[in-house]
């Protein structure tokens, strides 16, 4: 480490020149397409959401709801009307005006037949739109739907206009603070400052997003100071490095991202109960938290993020209990253990943690063999075509328990018991009675040991000192730059 | 001996003792993870250290000997398994259409980058160390097949070559008695150079995630493992690296001492 000082000031030298108004973000998946009413890939909203685009509503830092394009909003009695009111003098980068409109359009297309939106679900409650003048717009439900503005807030659920929805995909057009400039495929997306923004403008005139997907170059490059912050740095062993070193600040928010032990419910053997207990209770939640993530995330028992107040503690549903786990397999009729697949996608927690978790296995005589997968593979492989034994996945959009329900969903569970208490959920719109009923779904999960649940996904976030307004927790996948700026 | 081709066995039996020793003994069990103990640097418990799992680093090497060697020599199996008998065939068969085609599929194997293609046979049909056998195996039959002919038609224009053909013995059996233990020295000292290069693919293979699938320890993966933890715990790098330069260049010593003391010329040079 002798020779950091002398980088170090090497570097002073160089931030020194360079203008203040700009920052370089490096995140670590570049996005397939930038249209995030189209694509399911969280990095469309890493670099976009906020940033380019904006809903109705939008999530804050801390998970709140706030208002977004709509200024207030008025729910009927009966929670099944919602009235916009919208921001006056809104405009699209490329020049039109947004208006009630462009509402209507946005949600009529998200949920039309034929729509690729990839969270059509969102919208699914939504029975007609309609414009009552430019300015407000009135949306009516089939039922009601606790839900409704936190589902708005989604990416999926941006305003976009008519004139240029059918190109998103490389050229965005929205309303936010900052415009797309230019894509470099394979490297970097630039944004600058949008002038004619209605709110608050962004105080950074320029901002670029790298992508940098290796390790050991992320490391560099933050050390080098190629880039001012590392959203999501992906490899948790570092940190103690950054921590130390004064050029930077680490910051290691929640996420929405529950990291769990998938299992093929319907796929003997895991569709007996008995041997997905096993499973769980073979698992050393501890141990794969310091092996894989060096530390660095919080054990959960169910699929449900630790800091809403809706959460429950199971974990003891599923403590570390080998002997208990032989027990099970044994009353299963798999006293000698079997044989299965555990198809591993890039992430450092699924490949660090799928060694530990298959080593933990073997020692109650399940025999996982690891194999090792590309996102691609493993999204037509294992997610799409369902073929797998076991697969360690962190899903990472909010208050995503919902899946559940989903029969077809790729660990196949919607048990109808768990269908019918998310439908009784969504026509619920009392915050007490709906936490109630979100706790009774976590716990079925948990004790249906779907999947054996490992923890909570953190985020680290390094960034230079002087850094300031970046967010701290993710609860959307998001890097919003609109309040970020250089401190003195 | 030369001084060469004895550091060159020396080298090269101390990882292939280390692979046999494996079987029956390792300071440590490789497959118990013990997470608490990780990163530790080399002491008089773990004299490399243990990795990022906690495991001891020299017994992984062990291992790792193990999944190496036998990589790369049933790799070599496969090119000397396939290509010397082309190779005879092709040069009994001189002139031949047979030669023709046989050689002319070796230029197209040949035309290939190696590690490129065991890339992506191993890409195509799944990652393990059976497919990487198979991927380095498969360049390895034309390398034996051109060195075999070569040699081979030096031999069949020579005199006692000429005597067995008069005493009506057939090409086939020409081949595997008269020509195959004349080259064998040769094949010997080209077995062991594939055998080293051999390793290094191995290696190469599994740095890129494509060789020996977890938990099955190989040095190539040790490497990529240690990758983002150079930094924190170099010697997580350091032995696996020793491990594959010391045993290539093991290899190499031998492959050439083995060249200089089998060559029949030299022979007589040295007596």
């Amino acid at each position: 480490m002798r020779f950091t000082p002398i980088l170090a000031a090497l570097a002073l030298s160089a931030s020194a020149a360079a203008a203040q108004d700009a920052i370089t973000v490096a995140i670590q998946l570049e996005p397939p397409n930038l249209d995030p009413t189209a694509g399911a890939a969280g990095a469309i909203d890493s670099v976009l959401y906020s940033n380019v685009y904006e809903g109705l509503t939008r999530f804050a830092s801390d998970g709140s709801i706030i208002p977004g394009l709509a200024r207030e909003w008025e729910i009927s009695e009966d929670g099944l009307t919602y009235t916009f009111h919208l921001h006056e003098g809104v405009t699209f980068h490329d020049g039109s005006a947004m208006d009630a409109e462009d509402v209507k359009f946005s949600l009529d297309r998200a949920r039309a037949e034929d729509s690729t939106n990839a969270q059509k679900g969102l919208f699914a409650p939504i029975e007609s739109v309609e414009v009552v003048d430019p300015l407000t717009v009135k949306v009516t439900l089939s039922a009601p739907t606790g839900n409704f503005l936190f589902n708005m807030a989604w990416g999926d659920a941006v305003i976009v206009a008519p004139e240029s929805a059918d190109n998103l995909a490389n050229m965005p057009v929205g309303t936010g603070a900052f415009k797309f400039d230019n894509w470099v495929q394979g490297d970097r997306i630039e944004l600058s400052r949008n002038p004619e923004y209605w709110g608050e403008p962004a105080k950074l005139a320029r901002a670029t997003f790298k992508f940098i997907a290796d390790p050991t170059a992320a490391f560099a490059a933050v050390m080098a100071e190629d880039v001012d912050a590392f959203v999501g740095f992906p490899a948790p062993e570092n940190l103690p490095q950054f921590e130390a070193d004064p050029r930077f600040q680490v910051l290691v928010g929640n996420t929405e991202g529950e990291t769990i032990l998938a299992m093929n419910n319907k796929l003997p053997p895991f569709d007996n109960v008995k041997v997905r207990e096993a499973v769980a209770h073979a698992i050393d939640r501890q141990a794969i938290i310091d092996g894989a993530m060096f530390g660095v995330g919080t054990p959960i028992g169910t699929h449900f993020a630790p800091h809403n107040p809706a959460y429950v503690d199971l974990t003891d549903l599923s403590q570390f209990d080998p002997e208990l786990s032989k027990k099970l397999l044994a009353e299963a009729g798999f006293a000698d253990g079997f044989e299965t697949t555990l198809k591993l996608p890039p992430p450092s927690y699924a490949r660090r943690g799928g060694e530990i978790i298959a080593s933990q296995l073997r020692a109650v005589g399940i025999d996982a063999k690891i194999e090792n997968q590309e996102w691609a593979q493993w999204l037509e492989n294992t997610f799409k075509g369902k073929d797998f034994g076991l697969t360690i996945v962190s899903h990472t959009e909010p208050m995503d328990i919902g899946i559940y329900a989903n029969p077809d969903y790729y660990f196949q569970y919607g048990k109808p018991e768990f269908v019918a208490l998310m439908d009784k959920l969504n026509a619920t719109t009392d915050p007490e009675a709906r936490t109630a009923l979100l706790q009774d779904a976590q716990r079925m999960i948990a004790e249906d040991y779907v999947n054996a649940y490992l923890f909570e996904l953190a985020i680290p976030t390094i960034a230079k000192t002087d850094l300031k307004g970046l967010w701290l927790d993710q609860p959307t996948q998001a890097v919003d730059l609109t309040g970020v700026s250089w401190g003195q | 001996m030369s001084r060469n081709l004895t550091l060159g066995i020396a080298l090269t039996s101390v990882f292939v003792l280390a692979a046999f020793v494996s079987f029956v003994f390792t300071p440590y069990n490789i497959e118990q993870l013990d997470i608490p103990a990780k990163l530790q640097p080399p002491s008089a418990q773990h004299w490399f250290g243990t990795d990022h799992f906690g495991r001891d680093i020299l017994s992984m090497i062990m291992v790792g000997a193990r999944t190496s060697i036998a990589v790369a020599l049933l790799a070599v199996g496969i090119g000397m398994g396939l290509g010397i008998p082309l190779g005879l065939g092709a040069a009994a068969l001189r002139g031949g259409w047979l030669d023709e085609v046989i050689m002319r599929g070796n230029d197209l194997v040949f035309a290939f980058p190696s590690l490129v293609i065991a890339i992506l046979i191993t890409a195509v049909f799944g990652a393990g160390a059976v497919n990487a056998i198979i991927a380095i195996g498969v360049f390895n039959i034309p390398v034996f097949a051109r060195l075999t002919r070569g040699a081979a038609l030096g031999l069949w224009s020579r005199d006692f070559v000429l005597a067995a053909r008069v005493a009506g013995k057939s090409r086939a059996r020409i081949s595997l008695e008269h020509i195959l233990p004349n080259i064998a020295n040769l094949m010997i000292v080209q077995g062991t150079i594939q055998f080293s290069l051999g390793i290094l693919a191995e290696a190469g293979l599994s740095y890129v995630g494509l060789g020996a699938q977890p938990p099955i320890p190989s040095w190539g993966r040790m490497l990529a493992d240690a990758q983002t933890l150079v930094s924190i715990a170099p010697h997580l790098a350091l032995f696996p690296g020793m491990a594959i330069i010391l045993t290539v260049l093991g290899l190499n010593l031998m492959g050439d001492g083995l060249r200089d003391w089998l060559d029949p010329r030299l022979r007589i040079l040295r007596t």
